[in-house]
């Protein structure tokens, strides 16, 4: 489909540096998104082995592996590294840094440079925040939302940790600050916004939450820092603090975070749906501007968090009430993706099939998020297993499961390779069960009243925590073959055509992989992201 | 983007004055012990300090609609998010 002689891809331009320097040092967006994947992916790998440990632990009553002081440490770091080094950053930093340029048609994001210092930034901070692991007093103890008053206290490394989730903080804002800037300023001529594609309007709307709740965060744990090291008093009582305070100004940042780790997710999904049900997007700008609603919506509902801590009943059942709220934009989402389903022309192959995994696990995580959202019901939920099940659900099986169907959609345009799409199928098997059997037995657990953060149980809670062990070797199985099914793919090189599944955003009108400034010609844009193009290119299959 | 046309020193030196006297007025106000009504004055003075500060001295005053949209958009949201803590404080 491209024309004459390829240019040469990202991947093979020799530039100033060589070797891992021409990587670290590279302000190429797409060489930085590859070091985020990278690099990500090994937290992500640390994360997994911690939840693991966690499960041994917990697959008979009373000591297993560990005592129970490294029990509270294995679900902090675990909590850490999954929700600030993968999940948070996840998408919107690998496929954001990646395809953000490229679907609107831009050579680089806007400031390169700040790009790479990102991934730096990012870099230190996780490094800081492991750190805490070895030194000192030991890991950190808390849980990774850090509630005083016991994170004051706790002998344990909180400083340092903290610290790492201060300084990982940073990335975030630079990168929100860059995609906005490139969305406003690169966009090809003729790519309207309303022209852009669903995962730019995602990825727009999540840079604004990254923006504008961050600082929220840094300054909270900034408090904390000084409240440990200084004894401020700002969250103690006998000193005329307010403990409650400290969880208020943690939710003020960590609920509009969990629209950063979600919303790009939904923006992978309203691509792949398109292409795979070969039909336009039905209700393009429904979805695009729910996106928005999302985010606004989302600093309106911290309080659900706080249910049981002690904050006033009139807060209570408002921030329940507007908790529901989040309901309609997401409803919009799914109600439109399904609409586009709908007589579609559908081929279900592997992004696909990881895109109806996320809708359906996704679901599951949304229908008990009403549990937890319902003033009434969260009283009896809260801090149960029924809350780890829950946003497993969400987090895992919603964002994770976007992240997986990412690589699938995507990998072919990355490394210009196919995979063995026979191997994926059976890697889904396992990951579809063992998630299933890994996450539902804990909703059970939850609403019998099994307190979450306990490294031990009463033995009625026994056969559950089997299955739930049990499950998590099933799908570590798969997460393996998973990734074992793209590596091979690195030995096999069955070279992939620029456009291997018929999708019409502008990443797909590039050759495979991208030459250095993505295009050999600015494109120029005459029709909506996901409307067929008027003269059939090879490859387009409309 | 547009060429910075910037302000006379005079206009600068009076934005600073207003700021010394705002100043001024939020320590005299902080000691009359208004209770309730003394976060709210302070957050209001604070407002309009910041307000100037972004307006004159950080140029807002000759910047694209765009950037001050951007900006009315942070101000709700910190807003929304300062009116919800301290309505749970006041109904406590
Ligand atoms: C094989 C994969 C995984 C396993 C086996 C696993 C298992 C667990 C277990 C056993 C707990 C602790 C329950 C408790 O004692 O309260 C936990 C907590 C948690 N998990 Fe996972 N998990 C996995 C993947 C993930 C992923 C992908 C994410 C995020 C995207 C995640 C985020 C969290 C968080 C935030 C906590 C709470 C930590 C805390 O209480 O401070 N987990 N997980
Ligand atoms: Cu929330």
């Amino acid at each position: 489909m491209s024309n004459t002689a390829d240019p040469v891809s990202y991947l093979d331009y020799q530039g100033r540096h060589k070797g891992i320097l021409g990587w670290i040092l590279s302000t190429d967006h797409k060489r930085i998104g590859i070091l985020y994947m990278i690099s990500m992916l090994s937290f992500f790998g640390v994360g997994v082995i911690l939840g693991l440990l966690m499960r041994i632990e917990l697959l008979m009553p009373g000591m297993t592996i560990v005592t129970p002081r490294v029990y509270n440490s294995l679900f902090t770091l675990h909590g850490m590294i999954m929700i600030f080094l993968f999940i948070i950053p996840g998408l919107p930093a690998v496929f954001g840094n990646f395809f953000l340029p490229l679907q609107i048609g831009a050579e680089d994001v806007a400031f390169p440079r700040l790009n790479l210092a990102s991934w730096w930034i990012y870099m230190l901070g996780a490094a800081v925040a492991l750190t805490s692991l070895f030194v000192g007093g030991g890991a950190p103890d808390t849980g990774w939302t850090f509630y005083v008053p016991y994170s004051v206290r706790s002998g344990t490394n909180v400083t340092l940790a903290v610290t790492g989730a201060f300084i990982l903080g940073f990335s975030s804002i630079l990168t929100g600050i860059n995609f906005i800037t490139t969305i406003h300023r690169l966009r090809a001529p003729g790519m309207s916004f309303t022209r852009m594609p669903l995962f730019v309007w995602t990825l727009y709307s999540t840079a604004w939450i990254q923006i504008l709740a961050t600082p929220v965060l840094a300054i909270t744990l900034l408090l904390v820092i000084a409240e440990r090291t200084l004894g401020l008093g700002l969250f103690d009582p006998a000193k005329g603090g307010d403990p409650i305070l400290y969880q208020h100004l943690f939710w003020i940042y960590s609920h509009p975070a969990v629209y950063i780790m979600i919303l790009p997710g939904m923006g992978v999904v309203s691509e792949i749906i398109p292409t795979f049900a070969r039909k336009d997007i039905f209700g393009y700008k429904a979805i695009a501007i729910s996106s928005l609603l999302i985010a606004f919506v989302g600093y309106l509902v911290w309080g659900h968090h706080m249910f049981t801590s002690g904050i006033s009943d009139t807060a209570r059942w408002i921030f329940s009430l507007l908790t529901f709220l989040v309901a309609i934009p997401s409803g919009i989402k799914i109600f439109n993706w399904v609409a586009t389903l709908y007589k579609g022309s559908i081929d279900l192959r592997p992004p696909f099939l990881f895109t109806l995994t996320f809708i359906f696990l996704f679901s599951i995580g949304g229908l008990t998020g009403l549990v937890t959202g319902a003033l009434a019901t969260d009283v009896h939920v809260h801090d149960t297993y029924f809350v780890v099940g829950h946003f497993h659900y969400v987090m895992f099986g919603g964002t994770g499961m976007a992240f997986l169907a990412a690589l699938l959609y995507w990998w072919p345009k990355m490394f210009g390779i196919m995979y063995n799409e026979k191997w994926i199928w059976r890697s889904w098997a396992f990951i579809f069960v063992g998630f299933n059997m890994l996450y539902f037995p804990m909703l059970i657990q939850g609403w019998m009243g099994h307190p979450r953060r306990y490294y031990d149980y009463v033995p009625r809670f026994h056969a559950t925590h089997i299955v739930a062990t049990v499950g998590s070797w099933v799908l570590v199985t798969g997460l393996l073959i998973f990734a074992i099914t793209l590596f091979r793919s690195f030995k096999s090189r069955v070279p992939a055509p620029s456009n291997p599944w018929g999708g019409r955003t502008l990443e797909w009108t590039t050759t495979s992989p991208p030459p250095l400034l993505n295009f050999t010609q600015i494109p120029t844009v005459t029709r909506g992201p996901y409307e067929p193009a008027p003269t059939p290119t090879g490859g387009e299959t409309s | 983007m547009k060429e910075q046309q910037s302000l006379s020193y005079g206009s600068y030196v009076l934005v600073w004055l207003a700021l010394v006297v705002l100043t001024s007025v939020t320590v005299t106000i902080a000691g009359m012990h208004l209770g309730a009504l003394s976060i709210a004055t302070a957050i209001f003075i604070a407002l309009i300090k910041g307000s100037l500060v972004v307006y004159y001295f950080m140029n807002l005053k000759n910047e694209d609609v765009m950037f001050r949209v951007m900006l009315l958009v942070a101000l709700v949201t910190l807003t929304v998010i300062m009116v919800f803590t301290f309505f749970d404080i006041s109904f406590r």
